[in-house]
């Protein structure tokens, strides 16, 4: 028996004249934590729903666990946890009474597999009588994690689960995932949120129905060909046109308060840059040397 | 099975957890007997005539006291103008104008026959003819007795006239509130169990709840049965309670058996289960099924007899209530509630819904679809 949980080949799949998927292919070791990372309509909701055997793929196979996603769906079912990226428990129920139908209806209880959402489950047991419509968004989240473990899982799929999330809940929610991940459980998550991607073992960039890039998040960064400057300054909007038009930038990203200037090596020096942005009007220039973060890789990436 | 029961628990939960849930298991039969039992209906009383009486003999005042004297009609006004009599109807006062002509009452003297024009405001077709049907039963009447009193005793006797008496059966008084109950009762379980199966697996993909139940290992006949069956005992619960407020407040006859009328209204809630839940596949938010059903639920309500007879229909539409759902159950239910028919005498339209069931039933399972 291999140790491959999830393998994807050269899966496509298209809505009416939209490609959403365009011949996809990946493999997944057992108990990774396994991250998508893409901008809206890459088609990452369309892979976990093909993975998760809710939508049919036009071409290619995929397998989860050993079991076709098409032949042996059924099989697959039983051990798969899938949380949507929609909220999708019965609002009108308790957390309590969310729990143990979703316990009930795979044939187990909530005692049975208490140890594996201990954890989470402690976090929202509180408010275990409150209906599930009139939790906060991260309350929300930690209750549909539970539910998509309720069964002991080999494989879960969770898609844009901090979508929607405060900071704090978003950090807690990854330190939970890495939790789990000591259970031996698969994990493929996926994000719009790049910061996120540094915290999966790996990670695949998906843009367009393509994988652009599936690597190591320390690699992706070690990868980074290009040398970066931030850049501050009170007239920030034209400060992003104005460093963009120096000659030698290969590319200017907005960071916060910030502007990465990314060049090749060497190719700049920093006091000519400032003495060109204090000649232009910017007297309260700000440059510093900094190291290339996540983001700055893939935005890097997606402009290719 | 045991899927089913949690299923069934779950959906019991809301159910009831919904606010407005049990107003409307319980309000609505009794509001509805209520309304359409005592307003609804097709008898008239207090017709208004307009009388413009040009003669002004003994015999067309004796006309028009009869008239007078009918429970139905009630003389409004009198006057000599036919414009006058027309702007009345026109104002929506008066239902009718009897106009009796100049030289009536020398006519019927001399030529042995006279005329008297009866104009009647038909906005309300069905009205027009039961009032038009009440005036020719009392000018028939005031006819009989003239023919008393000209004729000699001999050719009164030589005329004798074939006397027709009516009896109704099964509702001998024509009580309407009879005729209608069993009717309006079918209308209720209809509503409660369309509406409730077709809102309620569309609730579910419009919430997007459905998603996380398709990844589960239930399968599609569970998750349908398990839909199917609270809603069933709700409608059937419904069916009990609307008899018994009918059976205490309007005491209608229920002379056949109750088992009859339950065994007919399970198999019957199925099909209309059925019918909710197909849409419900068919559809994607409660809006489009709430509309499709309605559509649907008119014409079956229309067509089902409860209002016009199905017999009086053309030929096409009798052929299309073959489909109506509601036209078999109404028939069902009057047969067995007023007539006391057996099961042999029901048995068509029985093993109709049990056909209609099973097909609509199988055909939603099958258009059911946990994958795209």
């Amino acid at each position: 028996m291999n140790n491959l949980s999830i393998i994807v080949s050269n899966i496509s799949r298209n809505y009416d004249s939209v490609k959403a998927l365009d011949d996809v292919s990946f493999e997944v070791p057992r108990g990774e934590l396994f991250g998508f990372i893409g901008p809206d309509g890459a088609g990452k909701t369309t892979l976990f729903r093909i993975l998760a055997t809710l939508v049919l793929p036009d071409k290619g196979t995929a397998s989860v666990e050993g079991f076709d996603v098409v032949k042996d769906f059924k099989k697959i079912r039983k051990i798969l946890g899938y949380m949507p990226g929609r909220f999708s428990l019965y609002m009108d129920l308790s957390v309590e009474e969310n729990l143990s139908f979703y316990a009930t209806i795979f044939g187990t209880t909530i005692k049975e597999n208490y140890d594996l959402i201990k954890d989470i489950y402690r976090q929202i047991e509180p408010f275990k009588k409150r209906m599930a419509g009139q939790l906060s968004g991260g309350m929300k989240q930690k209750l549909a994690l539970c539910c998509a473990l309720i069964h002991k899982p080999a494989v879960i799929f969770l898609d844009e689960p901090t979508t929607g999330v405060d900071a704090v809940s978003r950090m807690e929610f990854w330190e939970m995932l890495r939790r789990l991940k000591e259970s031996n459980i698969t994990i493929m998550v996926s994000t719009p949120y790049m910061d996120e991607a540094s915290l999966c073992d790996r990670v695949a960039l998906i843009q367009d129905g393509k994988i652009m890039k599936i690597s190591r998040p320390e690699e992706i960064i070690a990868d980074y060909r290009y040398q970066l400057w931030a850049v501050r300054s009170g007239r920030f909007f034209e400060l992003l046109s104005d460093l963009h038009a120096y000659p030698g930038v290969h590319s200017v990203h907005a960071f916060g308060q910030s502007a990465h200037v990314a060049f090749n090596k060497s190719a700049l020096l920093m006091d000519d840059l400032r003495r060109h942005l204090i000649h232009a009007g910017y007297a309260d220039v700000v440059i510093e040397e900094i190291r290339p973060a996540i983001e700055d890789c893939f935005m890097e990436l997606m402009s290719q | 099975m045991n899927t089913i029961l949690f299923i069934i628990q779950k959906e019991f939960i809301q159910v009831f957890r919904n606010r407005m849930m049990l107003p409307i298991i319980f309000v609505v039969p009794f509001v509805q007997l209520l309304i359409l039992v005592h307003a609804a209906t097709f008898e008239m009383k207090n017709i208004k005539v307009s009388v413009i009486d040009l003669d002004m003999s003994s015999s067309s005042r004796k006309m028009i006291s009869k008239f007078q004297g009918s429970p139905f009609f009630i003389i409004k006004n009198t006057s000599f103008s036919d414009k006058e009599a027309q702007q009345e109807m026109k104002k929506g006062n008066v239902d009718m104008i009897l106009h009796i002509p100049y030289g009536f009452e020398r006519k019927l003297v001399k030529e042995n026959s006279a005329k008297v024009q009866v104009v009647i405001n038909a906005i309300n077709g069905a009205s027009a003819g039961l009032i038009s049907a009440y005036s020719m039963m009392i000018i028939l009447d005031f006819n009989r007795e003239l023919l008393v009193d000209f004729l000699s005793p001999a050719t009164l006797a030589s005329t004798q006239n074939i006397n027709v008496t009516t009896s109704y059966w099964y509702n001998p008084k024509l009580n309407y509130k009879t005729y209608m109950v069993p009717g309006i009762l079918c209308l209720l379980v209809t509503i409660i169990a369309f509406l409730l199966s077709g809102m309620n697996i569309v609730r579910e993909k419009e919430i997007g709840t459905i998603e996380q139940i398709n990844v589960t290992p239930i399968r599609k006949v569970q998750f349908i049965a398990g839909k199917l069956l609270p809603f069933w005992i709700i409608a059937l619960f419904e069916l009990a309670f609307g008899l018994i407020i009918g059976k205490l407040l309007f005491s209608i006859p229920i002379i056949g058996s109750l088992w009859l009328i339950f065994l007919s209204a399970a198999v019957y809630i199925f099909v209309i289960l059925g019918f909710g839940l197909l849409i419900s596949t068919m559809t994607n938010t409660q809006q489009q099924s709430m509309l499709v059903s309605f559509f649907f639920m008119v014409i079956f309500i229309l067509m089902s007899g409860l209002f016009t007879s199905i017999e009086s229909m053309p030929v096409w539409a009798q052929n299309l209530d073959r489909i109506n759902p509601i036209a078999y159950f109404i028939r069902i239910m009057r047969m067995v509630m007023l007539k006391g028919s057996n099961f042999y005498d029901i048995q068509e339209s029985f093993y109709s819904l049990v056909v209609y069931a099973l097909a609509i039933i199988s055909f939603a399972v099958w258009r059911y679809r946990k994958v795209t």
